[in-house]
């Protein structure tokens, strides 16, 4: 098999004494779009962590072949990975504008950086009718929006986004998956979601793992999850 | 009684605050600037602006104009900023605020020091900034050098704000001082961004000093101390979080006190301070986060 | 159960050390060092009381130095005008700063952080001012002067004091008054600490949110702290009154204020035992530094980098250090074996 974009092996993490992650493996192939489910506290969150950098870990994390195990977050951005954090993270004391022209920092390309701008905003028309508000004063959909325009404007080669349902109502959280798949199969932006609502994060995914408690209870491509009552019930919730 | 106002009296004393509250202004644009991005008041600002303007000293000393000298100055500044920060305040970066306020006390007695071993402790002097002939205008006759300080005072925070609004660097600055773990996402290095923050702040701080000097006979190492204080103070009024509001309040500062001075006869020069910070008092306890701060909300 | 009587044991020693090393320290120290060790004394009584205003209550005081200059003042001003033995205004002097506490606390309560800083700020660059303004009570600039207006009152002016029927010099009477308040100081802090005052301290310090909400009368709580924490002040500034034997506006500035802070920082928020290592810390680090040289500006050069230097290496201060160190005995006694 060839070497996958990005390939975790036997990643453990700990916030202070305690053991959040014990021993995952997964891993995301160049275009692809991954699932992690998983119960409130099994450790779906400090997976992404563990990739981004931001909490401590130990393990093989390896992306585009390279490690990254030992990088700091602003390391681990700067070699194409965009991080969408749980609670979105948008700077809300600054404009809208000034977000997106922050996902775009470590860029240098100034044409492709201006291209990239009306693509996304070509995404999210309501980001460009509010450019120069607070972020702040956004609703939470549009900043989960926000969040992800300005990680798109990384040109990231590989997205995490976590819990992006999160707090949203469903029309809301429908048109953020749509365009998340929309992403995926039109630009073959390469994908890692951490969702509790399995339905949704399956169907807009292709392969997913199941955690629990820290560890990879199930894995399998999403078809064959979404049909396997046995694991929809223990592990998924309908 | 209005009538009786000596109109041209006031309009000069009002210069002559300004005059005093800009060069409070450019500090305390400095202790904002440590204040939003390391979170502690910065007790060292006033000695690194006095260090400063003895390096200005010396290079006049050794034949630069007061202007070259001046520019030279605030570069070397900037580095000396940078080269504070992570030297002294890297190590603490997580420790508790107050071990951080400890830390810029010691670098205070460190830099008073410092300046006493290096610059032996007599007095000194720099050059005038400015023609010291006043200029006519509308009929009023004001100082040339306050004009000039007033003018070179706002054309440095100008500079500073251009940077954080226009430029790219500024932006990720004000990102990393707001949110540093969403800051580090997109790739700033959060660390560096205090870096700045620091040399800039150390910048300014020498624009301060070197406007401070030049009005005086002469200076000597403790020479920073009261515009510290008045800095501090201003920058609290106007609201801490906020550099507009620092140098709004140190200017209004600057004009209050020198008002309160003229006209308030039992305010002698002893009491000029504490009355000024009892005015501050009580806008606070209106107002609590200063007159142009944003309120803080307490998140339940 | 075993380790229970352990840790007992362990403490009970630890106290009587302490104890014993308080009553036989003059025995050891030239009369000179016990002068020092009596000023060090009177800054851990102010420590102590800072350290439960912003160790415990994480209320922020710039303005200590001030509250010690209210209780020096009072002592100074009882001993000239009304002719009171010099140890008998101490009582009174703590009251008049803990008054005073409370007074600043109350406001204090709309304030927080900063601005509470620059509060105390303001009353700590203020108080020389005021000090001379109102020279009617407190002298001007000239001060008052015991020494020479009130000799009588002063204990120990012959140059011996009896003591239980034991004689000793008049420094080592200034270091068993300054250590032996600052011990029953210290049990009194470490009582209330313990118990639930204590908890209600601490609750207020990490939320006060969380505090009120649980009931608990938040703008009660911090001004008596504020004001408890004046009467620790007070008492200092009463045994640097009487240590001093002078009190003037230049013997409480504005870097007195920052030195009790200091001393606090270095010895461990929230610790009452490191306050002991903090007192002597900014006791004896001054001479330490004029030794290594006596240039212009070295020695604060060197202080500097010596205060730097300790906060780097210990960030939570000497007591955080202890804890740390102590960790292995108190978890014993916690944990059931």
């Amino acid at each position: 098999m060839a070497e996958p974009l990005l390939r975790l092996e036997d990643v453990t993490a700990r916030y202070g004494p305690v053991t959040a992650l014990h021993g995952i493996s997964l891993h995301v192939g160049e275009g692809e779009a991954v699932a992690v489910l998983g119960a409130n506290g099994a450790g779906k969150t400090t997976t992404l962590r563990s990739i981004s950098g931001t909490v401590r870990r130990a393990g093989t994390i390896a992306f585009g072949g390279k490690s990254i195990a030992r990088r700091s977050p602003e390391a681990v951005a700067r070699a194409g990975i965009a991080h969408v954090p749980e609670g979105r993270g948008t700077l809300t004391e600054l404009s809208v504008h000034d977000n997106l022209r922050l996902g775009a920092y470590t860029r240098r390309d100034r044409k492709a950086m201006a291209e990239d701008e009306r693509r996304v905003l070509a995404h999210f028309p309501m980001l460009r009718e509010r450019a120069s508000q607070r972020a702040g004063t956004l609703s939470g959909g549009e900043q989960q929006m926000l969040a992800l325009a300005r990680a798109l404007m990384l040109r990231p080669r590989l997205l995490l986004l976590d819990e992006p349902s999160l707090g949203l109502a469903p029309m809301v959280v429908a048109e953020i998956f749509r365009i998340v798949r929309e992403l995926n199969e039109r630009e073959g932006l390469a994908v890692l979601v951490v969702e509790q609502n399995a339905a949704l994060a399956l169907e807009a995914s292709s392969r997913a793992y199941v955690l629990e408690v820290g560890r990879v209870a199930v894995e399998g491509s999403s078809a064959d999850l979404r049909r396997d009552e046995a694991v929809r019930r223990s592990y998924l919730g309908y | 009684m209005l009538l009786a106002l000596d109109w041209t009296q006031l309009a000069q004393q009002i210069v002559i605050g300004l005059a005093s509250g800009g060069v409070w202004a450019t500090l305390a644009v400095a202790l904002v600037l440590i204040y939003r991005s390391t979170g502690v008041i910065n007790f060292a600002q006033g000695e690194m602006a006095m260090f400063s303007t003895f390096i200005a000293w010396s290079l006049v000393h050794h034949g630069l104009s007061y202007w070259g000298a001046f520019a030279l100055t605030v570069v070397i500044s900037f580095a000396g900023g940078i080269a504070v920060e992570r030297t002294v305040i890297r190590p603490v970066e997580r420790a508790p605020v107050l071990t951080v306020v400890i830390v810029t006390l010691g670098l205070f007695f460190l830099v008073n020091g410092a300046a006493r071993w290096i610059w032996s402790p007599e007095t000194r002097s720099l050059p005038n900034a400015f023609s010291t002939r006043p200029i006519d205008v509308a009929g009023v006759a004001f100082s040339i050098q306050d004009l000039g300080t007033i003018a070179v005072a706002l054309a440095a925070v100008g500079l500073l704000w251009l940077f954080y609004r226009f430029t790219k660097l500024g932006l990720a600055s004000r990102a990393a001082a707001l949110n540093p773990e969403a800051s580090r996402l997109v790739g700033v290095r959060v660390s560096w961004m205090l870096a700045l923050g620091w040399g800039l702040a150390a910048a300014m701080g020498a624009v301060s000093g070197m406007l401070t000097a030049p009005a005086l006979a002469s200076f000597d190492q403790n020479l920073m101390q009261p515009v510290l204080l008045y800095a501090f103070a201003g920058a609290v009024l106007g609201g801490i979080d906020s550099p507009l509001g620092a140098v709004a309040g140190s200017l209004l500062l600057g004009v209050l006190i020198n008002l309160l001075g003229t006209y308030v006869d039992w305010i002698g020069g002893e009491l000029r301070l504490p009355v000024a910070l009892a005015v501050i008092l009580g806008v606070l306890l209106v107002r609590p986060a200063g007159l142009f701060g944003r309120p803080v909300e307490r998140r339940v | 159960m075993r380790s229970r009587a352990l840790g007992i044991v362990v403490w009970l020693t630890t106290a009587a050390a302490a104890v014993l090393a308080y009553l036989l320290m003059p025995s050891f120290v030239s009369d000179f060092h016990s002068r020092g060790l009596a000023e060090a004394g009177a800054y851990f009584v102010a420590i102590i009381g800072l350290n439960l205003l912003t160790g415990y209550t994480g209320q922020i005081s710039l303005g200590h130095g001030a509250l010690m200059a209210i209780g020096g003042y009072t002592t100074a001003w009882l001993m000239v005008h009304e002719h009171w033995r010099d140890v008998w205004t101490i009582p009174l002097a703590g009251l008049a700063a803990g008054l005073v506490g409370f007074l600043i606390g109350l406001p204090a309560l709309r304030l927080s952080g900063l601005y509470l800083a620059l509060a105390t700020f303001a009353f700590a660059v203020s108080m020389p001012s005021l000090l001379k303004k109102f020279s009617g009570i407190t002298g001007g600039g000239q001060g008052l002067r015991p020494i020479e207006e009130a000799p009588l009152q002063i204990t120990g002016l012959s140059g011996t004091v009896t003591i239980l029927g034991h004689s000793v010099t008049q420094n080592d009477f200034l270091y068993y008054l300054s250590w032996g308040l600052g011990l029953v100081g210290f049990v009194i802090a470490w009582l209330l600490v313990r118990g639930r005052v204590g908890r209600t301290l601490r609750a207020v310090r990490d939320s006060e949110v969380a505090a009120a909400s649980a009931g608990i009368g938040l703008a009660r709580t911090k001004t008596l702290v504020f004001a408890l924490s004046g009467v620790y002040a007070g008492v200092a500034g009463a045994l640097v009154a009487i240590q001093t034997e002078i009190v003037s506006p230049l013997s409480f500035t504005f870097v007195l204020s920052i030195v009790i802070l200091v001393g606090a920082v270095v010895g461990g928020l929230g610790s009452l035992p490191g306050m002991v290592l903090g007192a002597l810390f900014i006791e004896y680090l001054p001479d330490i530094s004029t030794r290594v040289s006596q240039k212009p500006g070295v020695p604060d050069f060197v202080y500097g980098v010596a205060i730097i230097l300790v906060m780097i290496l210990l960030p939570t201060g000497a007591g955080g250090l202890l804890k740390r160190l102590a960790r292995p005995l108190t978890t014993r006694l916690y944990l059931r074996p």
